[in-house]
């Protein structure tokens, strides 16, 4: 079964982390995904972790596992020809997708303008830090200022402590699965209506309206004039991070206690209805005296022990694995989670595999992470240029051919 | 005039919680009609609020986003402007049904006939204990397209797991590569980036699903794990085992990739004494330039010349020197001054922004990121968030305001469902229909 989106085809220029990961998102569901990328590759291909921690362009885990199912054509965009070449690769595409400083593509001549002129139907989507308007379109931005800035880090860590960040690129992974969405209801306006449009996506403002609490800080404050204060947990009452055996569990209590009780065997302090009183949960005896007994049954058991016991009673509590332990955690390889990819500088490894089942559309890694150019002379043929042409347009270095 | 993306797709939203109204949003947002089914005898915790009814001792000391209720009062109806949750609720259709009995099914059955989309995410089981199955729904509509976004997926040892975004995260890995490298995850504080990738690419399935059936006519059972769905922010550690067998662990706010410095640094702001401290920047230097571009820019301090900090390796290997060294420099500096200053040199800078004052921020104001609203129980006019797609052709906005527990009951029995007006007074009696909770939900 092919995937859903076999008929869709996305000239994708689009680098490093947000840009690629919504292209691969619809490239794992079949979209015919052309990245076409500048000489000497996106930049993302010299993003570590790479295999045997040596830095080389074809070995980068941050590279393959955000590029999967893509196809590579090296162009120089900046030569008047590379122009020429984008502009019959875009008679065979249905959408652009590009994450360039605003201004930079008109400035290569390949702008809206060019592609509107040559593709009515086609829309452009820019993926930019800040959008394409506004006193900060040019800024620069990282993953902690695009965090710090635009998502909630100021109420993460300790009130004693600076404001602490997620892991690596979280935040920007969250705003490329939001640019997914972007970029096929564009695609769905071009392809079924015939219009073409500018999207402006901007990753701050991915951040600023989306749900990771931001959103609610700021209508929160209005409403109440609370300001975000920085304290660890998650904010509900009888719960938290807690030691156990082997390590450390997430709990809920709060309106989910009852469920606690039951996980807990329902002990005979337990039994007095001030525990399931949400104002009495959050006294600071009590919780004092619920952590007293807590830590005595925690310590007693693994991370798995009480894992089985929260399943049983289905109280909200979850352990906390590292990353070797995902991977060999039982539910998640019995629901097939895990894929297999080849690679020709990687070897065979393990890859998290699709995001969700489809039942008549299932994802599938078609191909791994292309090597640079790899499809330059493929994609060139099925645009129409002969052999002849490929090799000239190699040998004036417009385009790159592996 | 070119019509949004989902223009003439029905939803019907039978989510809870934080991503499942999230995905429905986001397809309201796009032009589906998405028409949120609520039971008036039932409120799932962290649905509209943590509970139905609220005592104002209950919102005392809580958050900003979680107990921040308008002017710190539960109020009539305080499942309509949950400070969590409300904004989530603009551009859909509201209507009330008992779902617990054959009566309230069968006005369910009717709606689905009519509708494309059914959504939700209750733990498994939950929907099949009330008869609502795949098959059922292909019984009523043959191309129905059903979406499902359990915590931890229908199959495998924990289907029936319960969890929030948080406890996905600790399962999956996230918690222990986040926080403090120097203190134990429990002074990290929780995120929820489980809600907003499950949010995200639930959406983004549902509009795969559409592009296939348009080409097929044949609808689709999607099944979405949360938990799964938030693996891919840990891309990084993830390679990193699986090509290396390397476990990672946290480094609080440095670079993966080795740009330094990188961190927050204390800043001061304008506001009174007590709201002018605690306040940071946070600032990456990613190149060798960049670091030139900041010595300058700091006066070309004596530490700063050292020969061992001129390439992004050396600085590495010196990022306390570094961070407690900036620290000092950037502690008289305002924040926003300092950002301005820093961008000009083609430096990565800005603010670690507290919410309020997101309110006032130039680039917020000049996109009109918030925008002012009234909803249906008028609480006050408050600036709302607004769709983060903007399409030039297809603009997206606020077309209906947050909409309030059952306010579209007569729309969606009459005119969605053909219900008559004997009908619907006969099931306004039945208790079907209202606007509020009943008293026995806590």
């Amino acid at each position: 079964m092919p995937g859903p989106l076999a008929d869709l085809t996305i000239l994708d220029l689009t680098e490093y982390i947000a840009g690629p990961y919504a292209t691969k998102l619809l490239a794992d569901y079949g979209a015919n995904v052309i990245k076409l990328e500048r000489p000497g590759g996106d930049p993302s291909r010299g993003l570590g972790p790479f295999k045997g921690n040596s830095k080389h362009a074809e070995r980068s885990g941050t590279f393959f596992y955000f590029n999967t199912n893509k196809r590579s054509l090296v162009l120089d965009l900046r030569a008047p020809e590379g122009r020429q070449v984008f502009l019959r690769l875009l008679d065979g595409a249905d959408i652009v997708v590009e994450s360039f400083r605003p201004g930079v593509l008109d400035r290569l001549g390949v702008g809206w303008d060019a592609v509107h002129a040559r593709k009515p139907s086609a829309p452009l989507v820019s993926i930019t830090n800040f959008g394409q308007t506004g006193p900060y379109r040019e800024f620069r931005a990282s993953e902690l200022v695009l965090f710090g800035f635009a998502g909630e880090m100021y109420s993460m860590g300790g009130q004693d402590r600076a404001p602490v960040k997620m892991y690596g690129t979280a935040a920007q992974v969250e705003s490329g699965s939001a640019a997914a969405s972007a970029i096929l209801g564009a695609a769905m306006v071009g392809k079924w209506q015939g219009v073409g449009q500018r999207v402006d996506f901007s990753l701050a403002e991915s951040h600023l309206l989306g749900v990771d609490r931001r959103h609610a800080t700021v209508i929160g404050y209005q409403f109440s004039g609370r300001k975000t204060q920085r304290r660890a947990g998650a904010g509900v009452a009888l719960g938290g991070v807690y030691p156990c055996a082997d390590g450390y569990v997430e709990l809920a209590g709060g309106a989910w206690f009852d469920r606690v009780i039951e996980m807990l065997g329902n002990p005979a302090w337990l039994r007095d209805p001030k525990w399931l009183d949400p104002v009495a949960q959050t006294d600071p005896a009590l919780i004092e005296e619920f952590e007293g007994h807590f830590y005595e049954w925690l310590l007693a058991r693994t991370r798995r022990e009480v894992l089985r016991e929260a399943l049983q009673a289905r109280a909200i509590c979850a352990p906390m694995f590292t990353v070797d332990e995902l991977f060999d955690d039982p539910h998640f390889i019995a629901r097939g989670l895990w894929a297999r990819a080849e690679h020709a500088e990687l070897g065979a490894f393990a890859i998290p595999g699709r995001p969700f089942l489809m039942s008549d559309s299932p994802w599938e890694l078609r191909r791994p992470a292309p090597l640079l150019g790899q499809h330059t002379a493929e994609v060139l043929r099925e645009a129409g240029y002969s052999e002849g042409e490929v090799q000239a347009l190699a040998q004036r270095h417009i385009v790159e051919v592996r | 005039m070119a019509h949004l993306p989902l223009h003439g797709i029905r939803v019907v939203d039978l989510t809870g919680v934080w991503a499942g109204t999230f995905a429905t949003m986001l397809l309201a947002d796009l032009g589906a009609e998405v028409i949120k089914q609520e039971n008036p005898y039932l409120m799932q915790p962290n649905t509209r609020g943590r509970r139905a009814h609220l005592t104002k001792a209950m919102l005392q000391g809580g958050t900003a986003w979680g107990s921040g209720y308008p002017n710190n009062e539960p109020g009539p109806r305080p499942w309509n402007y949950c400070p969590t949750f409300v904004q989530l609720y603009r551009n859909k259709r509201s209507f009330t049904v008992d779902i617990r009995g054959p009566e309230g099914m069968d006005i369910l059955r009717r709606l689905i006939a009519k509708s494309d989309v059914v959504m939700e995410n209750s733990a498994p089981g939950v929907m099949e204990k009330l008869g609502i199955t795949y098959e059922w729904l292909q019984g009523i509509k043959p191309d129905i397209i059903f979406a499902r976004m359990p915590a931890y997926g229908s199959s495998g040892p924990y289907r029936d797991g319960r969890a929030m975004g948080v406890h996905l995260e600790s399962m999956i890995g996230h918690a222990l590569l986040r926080g403090y490298p120097d203190l134990d995850p429990s002074n990290s504080t929780a995120t929820f980036v489980a809600d907003y990738t499950a949010g995200t690419q639930a959406a983004l399935a549902v509009m795969m699903a559409l592009w296939h059936r348009r080409q097929t006519n044949r609808g689709q059972l999607i099944e979405l794990s949360q938990a799964e769905s938030a693996v891919p922010m840990m891309a990084q550690a993830l390679m990193d085992w699986s090509l290396n067998q390397h476990l990672q662990s946290a480094i609080g706010n440095r670079s993966l990739d080795g740009a330094a410095p990188c961190g927050v640094y204390p800043c001061r702001s304008p506001g009174t004494p007590e709201d002018s401290g605690d306040h940071w920047i946070a600032i990456t230097v990613g190149s060798d330039r960049q670091w030139e571009a900041l010595r300058k820019l700091m006066g070309d301090p004596e530490w700063a010349r050292s020969g061992d900090l001129v390439t992004a390796e050396a600085r590495a290997q010196r990022q306390d020197l570094l961070d407690a060294r900036l620290a000092e420099w950037t502690a008289d500096c305002d924040d926003y001054e300092l950002m301005h200053r820093l961008q000009a040199a083609g430096i990565a800078a800005a603010p670690v922004l507290e919410a309020s004052r997101a309110l006032d921020d130039p680039q917020v104001l000049a996109r009109d990121l918030y925008q002012p609203q009234r909803i249906y129980d008028d609480v006050g006019v408050y600036k709302y968030m607004t769709p983060f797609y903007r399409f030039s052709e297809t603009p997206t906005g606020i077309h209906k305001p947050p909409v309030a527990f059952g306010e579209d009951n007569e729309y969606v029995y009459k005119e969605v469902i053909g219900v008559s007006d004997g009908e619907y007074a006969r099931l306004r009696a039945a208790g079907h229909i209202r606007m509020d909770f009943d008293e026995s939900v806590p």
